[in-house]
């Protein structure tokens, strides 16, 4: 390790304590249920969970299994049980924890494929139940498109904040409904829902109703409000599935109906340019 | 069959009748003392006079039934609710829902003859 | 290929109750759920105890003195504390789970603060309505009568 002058240790910050790292291990192919194990882990300034992890795997225990990728919050690979929340390794830093002895085990309410390694495939495939994208009554729209959709910076604020999910899971893991129930479609496909039915461009309202208003939808949602404490990127699950209620009631009280997406814009040039707005600079490439 | 959600906002509208009506019986029978410290109660709420007396009123016979079968339906909905969130076989499913269902009707038709012969006696 | 020895870590009815640090809103949860099975319990209870009344002022009498101990006293008491807090926390959902007192929605800038914790007042005003409740209805079971 020493060798590469990037990844030298030996000069790294001074270190500010020492903690216990208390991970759960469990081999599928040798283990019948879970264990944990303890590892001391020194901490300098600004060392984030995931870190600790990391410098466990290469200097005290190699056989340590989890999964992160991007290790900057982004992917939501690494959505751990750590200290009694769910939450992403790689932005939870262990000093904000003010702990001697940090717990980590995998999320709860997912499977556990080894270690700290949960199952996501339920997450993932409810996700796509709800059809993840724009819906239109013609779809050739879709796949030939011609041009944009015409969509005002306002209609997008409406739902914007709930594009930002990046499937890490941390909120099925907090929700209470699905700490039982296997098939309750859970906070982030309702609140996919929302986000694509609230779209100004898609036309699946009815559609993704119907895929929903069963005992397993928006019914099984009491508002416990966990999946939007534990949600790193500011989704607010609970948020988008109390709007998608309501949606769902003014809907069905023909109140407020959605039946048509907005056009596609034509060329370019169409659009109507507001005065002092300068040309596009020539093209580069 | 009816969707699901209706049967919620069902649910969400017998809990509001419930919080009307039932508001009004615990007031009159658990904070009787209350009552009687502003002046308007007798403070024997639970003799058998006075419960002959009340059962006699229309006002109270049409509440008790409201309430009677608001509060099954609300009670046994979200019974319902709580034995569907422990990922029942669907089979199971129904046979909970039937069950809830003739139980329901059972205690509703119970509690509303007992209501009308009280307003009889 | 699919993982066969998988082991499942699904908290389970412990985790309707608790499972780890999460907002009020969550125990609200649990309480509200408690107090509705508590309540029709007592519920199915008391139709069948009231309906004796309809046999004579004899089975009604008996009926009551059945039900007069200490401990059903204070059964009772925790009924009307179970709806007190039932009901008003229920008006809460009501309104919450359409969206009222929610905001709306906008792109999330850190720091920010989520649909849980705009209508924690809320939560907070019915705690309080339903602690007062409470306080009041004590006294009328325990001292007043």
């Amino acid at each position: 390790m020493g060798e590469n002058p990037n990844m030298d240790t030996s000069q790294a910050e001074e270190i500010v304590k020492t903690v216990t790292y208390n991970v759960l291990r469990y081999d599928p192919d040798k283990d019948s249920k879970p264990r944990m194990q303890r590892f001391q882990v020194p901490v300098p300034k600004g060392r984030t969970v995931l870190e600790g992890l990391i410098y466990i795997k290469e200097n005290l225990d190699g056989s340590l299994t989890w999964r992160s990728s991007c290790r900057m919050g982004v992917c939501g690979s690494c959505g751990m049980f750590i200290n009694g929340l769910p939450r992403l390794a790689c932005q939870t830093q262990i000093l904000d924890l003010n702990a001697d002895e940090i717990q980590i085990k995998p999320l709860p309410n997912y499977d556990i494929l080894k270690d700290l390694v949960p199952d996501l495939k339920p997450l993932l495939e409810k996700h796509k139940y709800i059809h993840p994208n724009l819906v239109r009554r013609e779809g050739k729209e879709i796949d030939g498109l011609t041009g944009e959709f015409f969509q005002t910076p306002k209609e997008l604020e409406n739902y914007i904040q709930f594009t930002f999910c990046i499937k890490c899971g941390l909120c099925l893991a907090a929700c209470p409904t699905v700490a039982t129930d296997a098939n309750y479609l859970g906070p982030q496909a309702l609140a996919q829902t929302f986000r694509y039915n609230t779209d100004t461009r898609d036309e699946g309202n009815q559609f993704r109703f119907d895929l929903i208003d069963t005992a397993d939808g928006t019914t099984k949602c009491h508002f416990a409000g966990a999946c939007s404490d534990v949600c790193p990127k500011g989704v607010d699950p609970a948020f988008a599935i109390q709007l998608l209620k309501r949606d769902m009631l003014l809907h069905k009280l023909h109140i407020k109906r959605k039946e048509k997406g907005v056009p596609i814009l034509g060329k370019v040039t169409d659009g109507k340019r507001m005065k002092g707005v300068p040309d596009a600079p020539e093209k580069t490439v | 069959m009816l969707k699901e959600s209706t049967y919620w906002y069902l649910f969400l509208l017998a809990g509001l009748f419930i919080l009307v009506l039932l508001s009004i019986h615990m007031t009159i029978m658990h904070l009787d003392q209350l009552l009687v410290a502003i002046g308007i109660g007798s403070g024997d709420v639970l003799k058998f006079q006075s419960v002959l007396a009340r059962g006699r009123q229309s006002f109270f016979m049409v509440s008790y039934i409201i309430l009677l079968g608001a509060a099954l339906y609300h009670g046994l909905y979200g019974l319902r609710t709580i034995l569907f969130e422990l990922n029942l076989k669907k089979g199971l499913q129904t046979a909970i829902t039937a069950v809830l269902l003739i139980g329901g009707l059972g205690i509703f038709v119970y509690g509303t003859y007992v209501a009308i012969a009280a307003k009889m006696m | 290929m699919e993982q066969k020895n998988k082991f499942n870590n699904r908290l389970g009815i412990w985790g309707w109750l608790s499972g780890g640090r999460y907002g009020l809103e969550r125990y609200a949860y649990s309480l509200h759920r408690l107090c509705g099975l508590g309540i029709l319990a007592y519920f199915l209870l008391h139709i069948f105890v009231t309906g004796s009344r309809i046999d004579g002022q004899g089975s009604w009498d008996s009926a009551m003195s059945s039900v007069e101990g200490i401990i059903f006293k204070i059964g009772e008491f925790l009924v009307f504390f179970a709806f007190a807090y039932h009901g008003l926390n229920g008006i809460r959902l009501i309104l919450t789970e359409f969206g009222v007192f929610l905001g709306k929605p906008k792109r999330a800038d850190f720091p920010y603060k989520q649909s849980t914790l705009r209508q924690r007042p809320v939560l907070l005003v019915v705690m309080v309505l339903a602690a007062i409740l409470t306080i009041v209805g004590g006294w009328d079971f325990f001292i007043a009568n």
